[in-house]
């Protein structure tokens, strides 16, 4: 092999450059050389020139100068040449370049060369960065070369194939035919070509799919081939014969096998065979395993086969290469849901692999093991799962929070290891948790009334050690200040009690407010708290006066449009600050899981004729609104809420407790307008046998209208099939939409809500009749009833 | 299919690299660059696969080179260990022995010969032997004598 001296004299001197500015002056002397060259006409060392060019182009230089001369070099006669010319153009040419459609002639000259290692060179650089319009330019040609007698050129056309049909999806039923016939072909690398070939065009489409099932015979014949014959010198690799083929046929299978009894049936014993036969030393046979595996798990395998993959993903487990207990967890994490049980048994291992020392591993068994918590063994997970979250490497943290606060939501076995729970977490990796955590908390809070002393207990002694994790400080400033006089009594029952003063409180307060670790969002929580802890004290209340009227003049805008609010609840409106300050009701649950489409109208609803009375009772509204909408904004907001239900809320407009952030926004920005905040009252219509069913309306737009009905039974039994029909004057389009629920427990325990839009765009008198329908206690009830007057609609404005 | 193919030193030098999906250089250069830092600061006992920017990354090192491939997600991560190791073998038999030095100053060999093992991102030809042979047939084409092919 003649060697390039030229080429590795240049390295040579690249290479003895001791600094990165003389590496500099000689690339660029070596280049200017290399266009000078480049310029000239054919000399002997074109070749030479533009490998030192590809070779600049690798230590990161610019070498777009040389795409002309790979377009040369490709058409030139010599192979030399042409080898580095195509080597240039796989390097310095993509699709994206303009140049690269300059070769697609000579790619075309050279795919029906008489010599096939100049075609090879063709085919490998159309695989490579062929782009769209030369792989539809060239696909016929490849097609031929499929068929042509020589191995080595087809099973470079199946490869270059795939390319195409990746590049060119309607370009595969070209080949179909000619995949189909590679399939009899003895030579190892055809026949991989072939398989990649005939996978790429089953993924692509489903018909194709379907014609290809009928080769699956043929498929488990060659794999039985490999498997059983002997030692073959050709193709072994550690004892296993092929194995890069077997991996490939296998995947093929998979495909094929998935959904389909017959075509599953049919390799059965084959999986068999190949999962107890193939030798697990190496990693060779290992690989082939996996691939088996990862088949059977996915096909419609027998149990029994089932049973046998599981068992070799649980010796994998146990592996002492790292490597082979990572591919293990992945295959597990796939069957989790399918064979939870199975794949319990491994929780041992999986638990122990989140101690591995490597950060892929650790991520692997931290969702397994996520995945494998359930009701029974919550608090063992929970234990291992909170070791493991603090000391566990940074990009994992919030997806271990999130999972632990997601497995403590499902399974907490009491309220108490739940908050206990959600506080470690907090403090230990607080500034890792979703800004939902803090709503969550404080809602999961609210709702358990007998821990109230024990939460706040303990969540002042945390805030005394730790101001720095804003979520905790966030909750603890909250729960201060709601339950302050649980905090002050200084008896506990679940846990020792904190002997605080009034002004051990305060102080604890002032400090996140004045702390520079605190977040404004923070500092507006402790603003509140110290306002609320003003009717839950007796002694201190003028210090809480001057505080807050030192924030009014804080450079925050939030703060201090707080703070001025709170200073005119103490001026002007004094007499109602108790009110306004009072405990919050207990916020509604709504499951974490939600999303946006199913936001419940009728939690919203209940608090509002609730609120409703509040507001209505209190005059001034702005003050108070905004007092609870701020609370809102950062402490009651749920999961983000679906437009249309938005819009229904926003219609409705009260300001309930429970309300979302972005629907409070709206209100309030609402409440910029001159239309006046009112929430729209809620008339009852029908009250007969403990089924009451009320009605508010709320206009949308000139003509639209949309109607809120809400059932609710304060019988003692419970009521099912409970429907609504409604029926309007012809002119006035209506459209119901589901009802919420379909059954009215006992006792007010759920309420019915069914929202119903109206358009009435010839303004007729609007009158609705509904029809109630229902059974109850066995028997079937119908009842009409008929609304003229719409609550909340002026006469006139419809 | 694999994705890209990666060599580079312990000093984090790149000596080969193949792409065989279309990207723009810089995003090569980023690519490369960001990839081989976090290859670069893995224990030694550590997993060769890695999940980096939704890409399956496999690598191994061998001496002082590391060759770190990424993958698609259907991909068998162990067999691509296996191609990998395949490649060095074929490196091995060529250079007889081969050394960094080998990839170095003979790079685009080393090119060629990954070429005749891996076309359009999968491998081509599982027998050794066969890809040694077309590669000393395509090496005699060239040596001889710069005389014009015949089309």
């Amino acid at each position: 092999m003649s060697p390039s001296v030229a080429l590795q004299e240049m390295i040579r001197a690249i290479r003895s450059a001791r600094t990165q500015c003389e590496e500099r002056g000689v690339i660029q002397r070596e280049c200017a050389a290399i266009r000078a060259q480049f310029r000239q006409t054919d000399n002997g060392g074109r070749s030479h020139n533009l490998a030192k060019l590809l070779y600049v182009h690798m230590l990161g230089y610019p070498a777009h100068f040389g795409q002309m001369e790979c377009v040369r070099m490709i058409a030139s006669p010599r192979y030399s040449e042409k080898r580095v010319g195509y080597l240039g153009a796989m390097m310095l040419l993509d699709e994206k370049q303009d140049a690269s459609l300059l070769i697609t002639n000579s790619i075309k000259n050279d795919l029906s060369h008489s010599n096939q290692y100049v075609q090879s060179l063709a085919l490998c650089t159309l695989a490579c960065m062929g782009s769209a319009e030369m792989c539809r330019d060239l696909a016929p040609e490849i097609d031929r070369l499929l068929r042509s007698s020589n191995s080595y050129i087809k099973k470079k056309a199946a490869l270059c194939a795939v390319h195409i049909v990746r590049k060119v999806r309607d370009l595969g039923e070209l080949f179909v035919p000619s995949a189909r016939s590679l399939l009899s072909e003895k030579n190892h690398g055809v026949l991989h070509g072939a398989v990649v070939l005939i996978t790429e065009l089953c993924g692509r489409s489903p018909e194709t799919l379907e014609r290809f099932r009928k080769t699956v015979p043929d498929l488990v014949q060659i794999m039985k081939g490999l498997v059983i014959s002997g030692y073959s010198p050709d193709h072994d690799v550690a004892g296993v014969s092929d194995p890069f083929l077997q991996v490939r046929i296998l995947r093929l299978l998979r495909i094929l096998g998935r959904n389909n009894e017959a075509a599953s049936d049919a390799m059965n014993d084959l999986l068999a065979q190949v999962a107890t036969n193939t030798d697990s030393t190496k990693t060779v046979g290992n690989a082939v395993l996996y691939e088996t595996v990862l088949t059977v798990l996915d096909i419609k395998s027998e149990s029994g086969l089932r049973v046998l993959a599981v068992n070799i993903l649980g010796r994998f487990l146990l592996n002492n290469d790292r490597n082979i207990r990572y591919i293990a967890m992945t295959s597990l994490q796939k069957i989790v849901g399918t064979d939870h049980n199975a794949v319990q048994r491994h929780r041992g291992t999986i638990v122990d692999c989140l101690k591995d020392q490597d950060a892929s591993v650790k991520r692997r068994a931290l969702e397994l093991s996520l995945a494998l918590v359930s009701a029974s063994n919550i608090r063992s997970m929970m234990k291992e799962l909170l070791i493991f979250l603090s000391s566990c490497p940074p990009d994992l943290r919030a997806q271990a929070a999130s999972g632990i606060f997601n497995a403590a939501e499902r399974y907490a076995p009491s309220k108490r290891w739940h908050i206990d729970t959600i506080l470690h977490v907090l403090t230990t990796a607080g500034g890792d948790v979703r800004d939902e955590t803090v709503p969550n908390l404080i809602q999961l809070i609210t709702n358990t009334s007998e821990l109230h002393c024990y939460t706040v207990h303990k969540l002042y002694r945390a805030l005394l050690t730790d101001i720095s994790q804003q979520p905790l400080v966030q909750v603890a400033c909250w729960c201060i200040g709601e339950y302050g006089d649980l905090l002050l009594k200084g008896e506990c029952q679940e846990t020792e009690a904190v002997q605080a003063t009034e002004d051990d409180v305060l102080d604890a307060l002032e400090i996140v407010l004045q702390s520079h670790m605190s977040t404004p969002t923070t500092r507006g929580f402790a603003l509140t708290a110290t306002m609320k802890l003003s009717t839950r004290i007796t002694d201190n209340v003028d210090r809480i006066r001057s505080i807050v009227s030192i924030y009014g003049s804080c450079i925050d805008v939030e703060l201090q449009q707080r703070a001025v609010e709170y200073n005119a609840l103490f001026k002007k409106y004094d007499h109602m600050r108790a009110a306004v300050l009072e405990r919050m009701p207990v916020i509604q649950k709504n499951s974490l899981g939600q999303t946006n489409g199913e936001v419940s109208e009728e939690t919203i609803k209940e608090t509002q004729p609730g609120k409703v009375k509040q507001e209505e009772a209190a005059q001034p509204q702005q003050p108070a609104g905004q007092v609870v909408d701020l609370l809102d904004l950062l402490g009651g907001s749920q999961e983000p809420l679906a437009p249309s239900s938005l819009i229904s809320i926003t219609s409705s407009a009260p300001i309930t407790a429970t309300g979302s952030a972005g629907g409070d926004l709206l209100d309030l920005l609402g409440g910029l307008e001159p239309t006046p905040l009112t929430p729209a009252p809620a008339m009852t219509v029908y009250d007969k046998n403990g089924v009451t069913l009320t009605i508010s309306c709320e206009q949308q737009s000139d003509s639209g209208l949309t109607v809120m009905l809400t059932a609710s039974n304060s019988t003692d039994s419970d009521i099912s099939s409970f429907t609504l029909q409604a029926a309007v004057p012809k002119s006035v389009q209506l459209q119901m939409k589901a009802p919420s629920r379909d059954s009215l427990p006992a006792k007010g325990a759920a309420k019915l809500t069914q929202l119903v839009v109206l358009n009435n765009p010839n303004k007729v008198n609007l009158k609705m009749r509904i029809r109630v329908s229902y059974t109850s206690l066995g028997s079937v009830v119908q009842d009409t009833v008929q609304v003229d007057s719409f609550p909340g609609i002026s006469a006139a404005g419809l | 299919m694999f994705i890209f193919m990666l060599l580079f030193s312990r000093q984090g030098k790149l000596r080969l690299q193949k792409w065989y999906v279309p990207l723009s250089d810089k995003e090569k250069k980023k690519i490369t660059r960001e990839l081989v830092q976090t290859v670069l600061a893995r224990k030694p006992k550590m997993c060769s696969f890695l999940e980096w920017r939704d890409l399956k990354i496999v690598y191994k090192r061998y001496a002082s080179l590391y060759f770190c491939c990424a993958i698609e997600d259907q991909d068998n991560e162990l067999i691509t260990l296996e191609i990998i190791h395949r490649y060095v073998e074929l490196l091995d038999k060529y250079f007889g022995s081969v050394c960094e030095l080998d990839i170095i100053f003979n790079f685009e060999k080393a090119y060629f010969i990954l070429d005749e093992f891996l076309l359009g991102g999968e491998a081509q030809e599982t027998s050794k032997k066969n890809v040694l042979k077309a590669i000393e047939q395509a090496d005699l084409l060239q040596e001889v004598r710069p005389a014009p092919l015949k089309p």
